[in-house]
C-alpha cells in the first residue's frame, strides 16, 4: 500500500465518529433510494408481466342485461382486438366462523374454461372442469384469509337462493391484484373475495342465459381509447351502460400505480435531502481537514508530490467515505426492499413478485453519492491543490473579525465576551453557519416527513369515519328498494336507526372536463350518513341542486353558483343541468350529492332506495347480520368498524415500520450535522478555547463558546425544520392526490414535537461529547504546537 | 571544501526580490538578494526574525518564486520553471528540513521515510536513512513517539533518502534545547560530508555559522556580508 493511502486511512480512522456519522447519512439516502428503486422495479415488472402474459383488458364497461347478439358489434368496434363477455354479481356468501357477512364477486368462466382476457393464474388445486356445476375458484389473497383450500365449501346467495360452492382451487387475475370493494378505501380481505364460476351456473341463478352485463375489451395497438371507449358507451347505452372505464380507472390498477408512483416520488427525494446534507457534512470536515493539515500538505509538495497528487489524496478521502457510504446503503436498501415485497404480498398477489435488485440503480445510486460528494467538497479539495507550499509552511493569518451589526446595535456590556466570540464567529462565516442551521432543519423536516403520514390519515379516519358517518352498517340493494323493504328494515331487532339513500351512475360534465360519479340521494338533514364542510359542521342538503364534494370539484373546476350538466347512466337515462349548491369536504373517492326526494323527482321515480344505513345496537349485531344475510335484496353490507380496523392494519403493517426508519435516519442526519459542526468548531478553536482556559476563564465559560453556536444553530433549526418539513409534505401530499382518496396535509403538534425532540436529543448527546472534549483539552499542548 | 580550486555553483540569485500579502499586511520579505552557492558547500544563511531567510530558502527551493530577478539552479533558470516544473525539480533534487519537521503525524518513522522514496527517481533504502540519522531502532514509532530531536532527525532522514543534490534547513534546531540541536546539527553536517550533499541552514543562532563553509548575514530583505570560515568546527564542539 502506498504510504500516502496508509495516511487515509490512519487520518479517517482519527475522525471516525465524524466519518461514521457522513457514511450514515449517505447509507440513509442511498438506503431509501435502492429501496424505493428496488421495490418500484419489483412492482412494476411483476406488474406488467402479469398483465402482458395474462392478457389484462384494456378497457372495461358493464351493463344491466345485454344480448349476446350485440358482441360482433363490439368487436366490430375500430382498434378492438379481443371483446369478452362475461357476467359480473356482487352477492353475500355465508362463511363458516365468521359472524358478519362477506362479499363475493362473482365472475363467470366461459365453458372452454379458459378466458381470453384477464385469465386466471391457478396456484392450487384444479380449473374449474366443463359441466360440473357449483364449483368456484376463489382468490387466493381472499382464501389466505379464511384459510380455505381447494375441496372447501362456502355458502352464497346466488339471486335470493342459498347455495353451497364447492372450491377447487385458488386463483389470481391481473383484474384484481389487490381486492378493494367498490366504496371502499382500503382492501379488506376477510370480507371481499373474487370467485370465479362457470358462465352456465351463473347464466342459471340470474336468468341470464344468452346474455351478459359485463365486458373487457383488449385493443390493437395503437388506438385511442378515449374513442374506442366513446363508441362502446354508444353502442351499450341501450342495454343499460353506465360507462366504459380504461385501465386508469380500473380500480385495481389504480391503486398499484398509486403505490408505484409513490415509489418513484421516494426515489427522488429521499436522495436529493440526505445527499445534500452529506454533500455539506464532506465539504465541512474536508475544509477542515486540508486547513489542519496545512504544513503537512506543505511538505509534501516541498518534497515533490505534484498538486494533483496532493488534490487526489484528499479526493479519495471523500471517495472512500462516500464508497462505504453507498455500499452500507446499498445493502440496507436491498433488505428493506426484501422486506418491502413481502409485505406488498399481504395485499398484491402477483404469480410471481419476487425481489428484483435494479443495477441500474445501484449504479446510478454510486454516481449519484460520487457526484454529490465531489461536487460538495471541490472547493476544499482545490484549496489544497492550490496551496502554495511557501505559504503553508507560515502560519495561517489570523482570521478578518469585524463587530457585528447586533453588538453595534447592543450597548457594549450587554454582551459577554464568550457571547461575543459566538456571535462574531457565526457571522465571519454566515454561509457555513445558515448551511449548519439548515442541515439540522432538513433533520427536523425529514422526521416531519415520515411521520405526518400517520396524522393525516388518522385525521381523515376520523372525519369520515367519526364525524361525518356515523352509521355502523351500509346496506346496498341488489334492485331499488321500496319504501317497504325499507320498513322492514328498520323493524329488525337491534336496529336503533336507519336512513335510505338513492344512488345513480352519472357522468357530469362541465365545460370540456367531466368524471364519471355516483350521484347520491340523501334526505335532507341526514343524521347518520352527514356530509361535513371544511371546517368539520355539517352541512344540510338544499332542496334543489347538486353538492360536489373537494376532489369533484377540483377535478371539474367548479365552484358553487357554477351549473353542471349531469348525465344519468341508468334507467331512462335523463340529462339534467344542476346548479352547484356547496362543496363537501371529503377524502376518498369523487361523489356528488343532491336531495333524494329532488332526485325522484328528477328520475320520475317513487320513492326507493339503492342503499341504506343503519344504526345498530352492538348486542345484536350478530342478529342483524343473519337476518341480513337471508335476504335475498340485499347486495352488500359494509362495516365501518371493520373498514377502520383494516384501514389501521394496514397501516400499522407500513407506515409504522417506515415511520420508525425514517425516525432513526432523521436521527442520524441531526447527529451527523451537529456532531460534525460542533467537533469543526472545536477543533478550529481548540487554541482560542486552551488560551482562555490558561487565562483563567473556567471550564463552563469557555463550553459557553462552542455550546452556545450549537444551540443558537438547532434553536435556529427547529422552526425552519418546522417550515421545510411542512412544504415538502404539502409538495408529497398533492403527489399523493389520486383519484381514490385525496390526503389532507394535517400535521400535529405532537409530531412537531417529536421532530424538533430527535434533534435536540441529538445535540445534547453531541454537546456531551464535545463538552468531555473541552474537559480533556490539554492546555500545554495545545499552546505548544503551532497551528 | 574551502581548498578546492575550481567552485562549480549550484545555485545563482540575482537581484531577488520578494513581496507577500499576509493577511491584511504587505510585507517586503526580500529587496534584491544575489548570491551563489557552490558544490558541496555548507552554507549557513544568518539572520533575525524576518530577515528574509525563510523566503531566500523557499525561493531557491523551488517553493516559492521571486517577485522580481532571477534563480538558477545549475544551467536551468528556476524562475522560468512552471509549477509542475518545480515540482519535479523538489522531487528529483531538493530535501526539505523545517523547523517543525512537518512529519505527517499519522505515518511512522520509516513511513514518513518511505512516503519520500516512492516517488524518487534514486532513493536508497529507508532504512540506511533512518540509520544516517541513527533512528533506525525507532523506525516504526509515530512522531507523536518521538522527542522533538529524534522527530527532527526522521525529518532528516526523510530528506536525504531520495538522495537530493541540495538539502535545504530552515531552523532545523529553532524548535529544540540545545542538546538536541547538536545531535540534529551533526546529522546534518554528516549528511553534507558524507554524501556530498550541497547544504544551507538557516538560523538566527550566530553560533551554528562556526560549522559552515560559508555564512551569508541577512537583515531586512538585504545581504549584510559573506563570511568565509578558515576551519568549520564540529557540531559537538558549539557553544550558545
Amino acid at each position: 500500500m502506498r504510504k500516502l493511502d496508509r495516511k487515509l486511512i490512519r487520518d479517517l480512522l482519527l475522525m471516525q465518529g465524524q466519518v461514521v456519522a457522513i457514511i450514515l447519512v449517505i447509507a440513509a439516502g442511498v438506503a431509501t433510494f435502492v429501496m424505493s428503486m428496488c421495490a418500484y422495479n419489483s412492482l412494476h415488472g411483476s406488474r406488467e408481466g402479469f398483465y402482458r402474459d395474462y392478457r389484462f383488458g384494456d378497457i372495461f364497461s358493464s351493463v344491466r342485461r345485454a344480448p349476446d347478439s350485440v358482441l360482433p358489434r363490439i368487436a366490430a368496434i375500430s382498434g378492438v382486438a379481443t371483446v369478452e363477455t362475461r357476467l359480473v354479481y356482487d352477492v353475500l356468501l355465508d362463511v363458516p366462523n365468521m359472524n358478519e357477512p362477506a362479499t363475493a364477486r362473482l365472475i363467470s368462466v366461459p365453458e372452454s374454461g379458459e378466458n381470453k382476457l384477464n385469465k386466471l393464474h391457478v396456484t392450487r388445486g384444479r380449473m374449474l372442469e366443463p359441466h360440473r356445476t357449483g364449483e368456484v375458484l376463489v382468490s387466493e389473497i381472499f382464501a389466505d384469509a379464511h384459510g380455505f383450500v381447494p375441496g372447501d365449501t362456502v355458502g352464497a346467495i346466488l339471486n335470493g337462493r342459498s347455495q353451497q360452492l364447492k372450491i377447487v382451487g385458488i386463483a389470481l387475475s391481473p383484474e384484481y391484484v389487490i381486492q378493494v370493494q367498490p366504496g371502499s378505501i382500503m382492501p379488506d380481505n376477510r370480507r371481499f373475495g373474487v370467485f370465479w364460476i362457470s358462465q352456465r351456473d351463473l347464466e342459471a341463478a340470474f336468468d341470464m342465459t344468452g346474455a351478459f352485463n359485463s365486458v373487457t375489451l383488449k385493443l390493437s395497438y395503437d388506438h385511442h381509447v378515449e374513442q374506442v371507449v366513446d363508441e362502446l358507451d354508444h353502442l351499450l347505452k341501450p342495454f343499460g351502460s353506465v360507462g366504459g372505464y380504461a385501465r386508469d380507472q380500473q380500480l385495481s390498477n389504480q391503486y398499484l400505480s398509486d403505490e408505484i408512483s409513490q415509489l418513484r416520488g421516494m426515489a427522488v427525494m429521499a436522495p436529493s435531502i440526505f445527499l445534500s446534507v452529506a454533500a455539506f457534512l464532506l465539504n465541512m470536515v474536508i475544509t477542515r481537514i486540508v486547513s489542519q493539515q496545512r504544513e503537512q500538505i506543505a511538505a509534501l509538495k516541498a518534497f515533490g508530490y505534484t498538486n494533483w497528487e496532493v488534490g487526489w489524496h484528499y479526493m479519495n478521502m471523500v471517495l472512500v467515505i462516500s464508497l462505504v457510504g453507498t455500499l452500507l446503503g446499498t445493502l440496507f436498501g436491498i433488505w428493506l426492499a426484501s422486506g418491502m415485497t413481502s409485505l406488498y404480498h399481504t395485499y398484491y398477489r402477483f404469480p410471481v413478485l419476487e425481489l428484483r435488485i435494479d443495477r441500474g440503480a445501484i449504479a446510478l445510486a454510486f454516481l449519484l453519492t460520487t457526484l454529490a460528494a465531489v461536487v460538495g467538497t471541490w472547493l476544499a479539495v482545490r484549496s489544497a491543490i492550490r496551496l502554495p507550499p511557501a505559504e503553508a509552511m507560515r502560519p495561517e493569518p489570523p482570521h478578518s473579525y469585524r463587530p457585528t451589526l447586533i453588538e453595534r446595535v447592543l450597548p457594549h456590556g450587554l454582551l459577554s465576551p464568550e457571547l461575543r466570540m459566538v456571535i462574531r464567529n457565526v457571522s465571519r462565516k454566515p454561509i457555513k453557519a445558515g448551511l449548519s442551521a439548515l442541515g439540522i432543519a432538513m433533520a427536523v423536516a425529514v422526521m416531519i416527513l415520515g411521520s405526518f403520514s400517520l396524522d393525516a390519515v388518522n385525521y381523515m379516519m376520523d372525519f369520515q369515519f367519526r364525524k361525518a358517518q356515523r352509521q355502523d352498517l351500509t346496506v346496498t340493494f341488489v334492485q331499488p328498494a321500496t319504501a317497504s323493504v325499507v320498513y322492514e328494515m328498520n323493524r329488525l331487532p337491534g336496529v336503533l336507526d336507519s336512513e335510505t339513500m338513492r344512488s345513480v351512475a352519472t357522468r357530469i360534465h362541465f365545460e370540456n372536463r367531466s368524471k364519471r360519479v355516483g350521484l347520491i340521494g340523501l334526505q335532507s338533514n341526514p343524521q347518520l350518513y352527514r356530509l361535513l364542510n371544511q371546517s368539520e359542521r355539517p352541512v344540510s342538503v338544499p332542496e334543489f341542486g347538486i353538492m360536489l364534494n373537494t376532489r369533484l370539484a377540483e377535478v371539474l373546476r367548479v365552484a358553487p353558483g357554477d351549473w353542471v350538466t349531469v348525465e344519468v347512466l341508468e334507467e331512462k337515462r335523463p340529462t339534467l343541468v344542476l346548479e352547484v349548491t356547496k362543496i363537501i369536504e371529503e377524502y376518498s373517492g369523487a361523489n356528488a350529492y343532491i336531495n333524494k326526494e329532488y332526485l325522484h323527482r328528477l328520475l320520475k321515480e317513487s320513492s326507493v332506495a339503492s342503499g341504506a344505513f343503519l344504526k345498530v345496537d352492538s348486542e345484536h349485531i350478530d342478529q342483524v347480520f343473519r337476518e341480513l344475510e337471508e335476504r335475498p335484496g340485499v347486495a352488500s353490507v359494509a362495516i365501518k368498524s371493520a373498514v377502520i380496523d383494516a384501514f389501521h392494519e394496514a397501516m400499522e403493517k407500513s407506515v409504522l415500520i417506515m415511520r420508525s426508519f425514517i425516525a432513526g435516519f432523521a436521527a442520524v442526519i441531526a447527529i451527523g450535522v451537529v456532531y460534525n459542526s460542533a467537533r469543526i468548531s472545536l477543533s478550529e478553536r481548540s487554541r482560542d478555547l486552551a488560551t482562555m482556559r490558561v487565562i483563567g476563564f473556567s471550564r463552563r465559560e469557555v463550553s459557553t463558546v462552542l455550546l452556545a453556536e450549537i444551540a443558537l444553530f438547532t434553536t435556529v433549526a427547529i422552526p425552519l425544520g418546522w417550515l421545510i418539513g411542512f412544504l415538502l409534505a404539502a409538495l408529497m401530499v398533492s403527489g399523493l392526490d389520486t383519484d381514490n382518496y385525496r390526503i389532507p396535509l394535517v400535521i400535529n403538534p405532537s409530531t412537531l414535537g417529536m421532530a424538533a425532540a430527535v434533534v435536540v436529543v441529538a445535540t445534547l448527546v453531541s454537546a456531551v461529547i464535545v463538552q468531555r472534549r473541552i474537559n480533556a483539552l490539554d492546555l500545554i499542548g495545545v499552546l505548544k504546537t503551532r497551528e | 571544501m574551502t581548498h578546492r580550486t575550481k567552485k562549480t555553483a549550484v545555485f545563482r540569485a540575482v537581484d531577488v526580490t520578494k513581496i507577500y500579502q499576509m493577511g491584511e499586511v504587505q510585507v517586503h520579505a526580500l529587496r534584491g538578494v544575489s548570491l551563489e552557492l557552490y558544490d558541496h558547500e555548507f552554507v549557513v544563511l544568518l539572520g533575525a526574525s524576518g530577515s528574509g531567510k525563510s523566503t531566500l530558502l523557499n525561493i531557491l527551493g523551488g517553493l516559492d518564486v521571486p517577485t522580481t530577478g532571477t534563480v538558477y539552479y545549475q544551467e536551468q533558470e528556476l524562475t522560468a520553471g512552471s509549477d509542475a516544473q518545480l515540482t519535479k525539480y523538489r522531487r528529483d533534487h531538493v530535501g526539505f528540513v523545517f523547523q517543525f519537521y512537518n512529519l505527517i503525524p499519522s505515518l511512522t518513522a520509516r513511513e514518513n521515510v518511505e512516503l519520500i522514496t516512492e516517488i524518487s527517481q534514486s532513493p536508497m533504502d529507508p532504512r540506511r536513512a533512518l540509520e544516517l540519522v541513527q533512528l533506525a531502532d525507532r523506525a516504526n514509532h509515530f512522531p507523536a513517539q518521538l522527542s522533538g530531536g529524534e522527530q527532527q532527525r526522521v525529518a532528516i532522514a526523510r530528506a536525504i533518502a531520495k538522495q537530493p543534490k541540495v538539502l535545504l534547513c530552515d531552523e532545523p534546531t529553532g524548535a529544540l534545547d540545545v542538546e538536541t540541536g547538536i545531535v540534529v546539527l551533526e546529522a546534518i553536517a554528516r549528511i553534507n560530508q558524507e554524501l556530498g550533499t550541497t547544504t544551507a541552514v538557516i538560523t538566527h543562532n550566530a553560533a551554528i555559522a562556526q560549522m559552515a563553509d560559508r555564512v551569508i548575514s541577512l537583515s531586512n530583505g538585504l545581504i549584510a556580508g559573506v563570511r568565509v570560515n578558515q576551519s568549520r568546527i564540529s557540531a559537538a564542539e558549539l557553544e550558545w
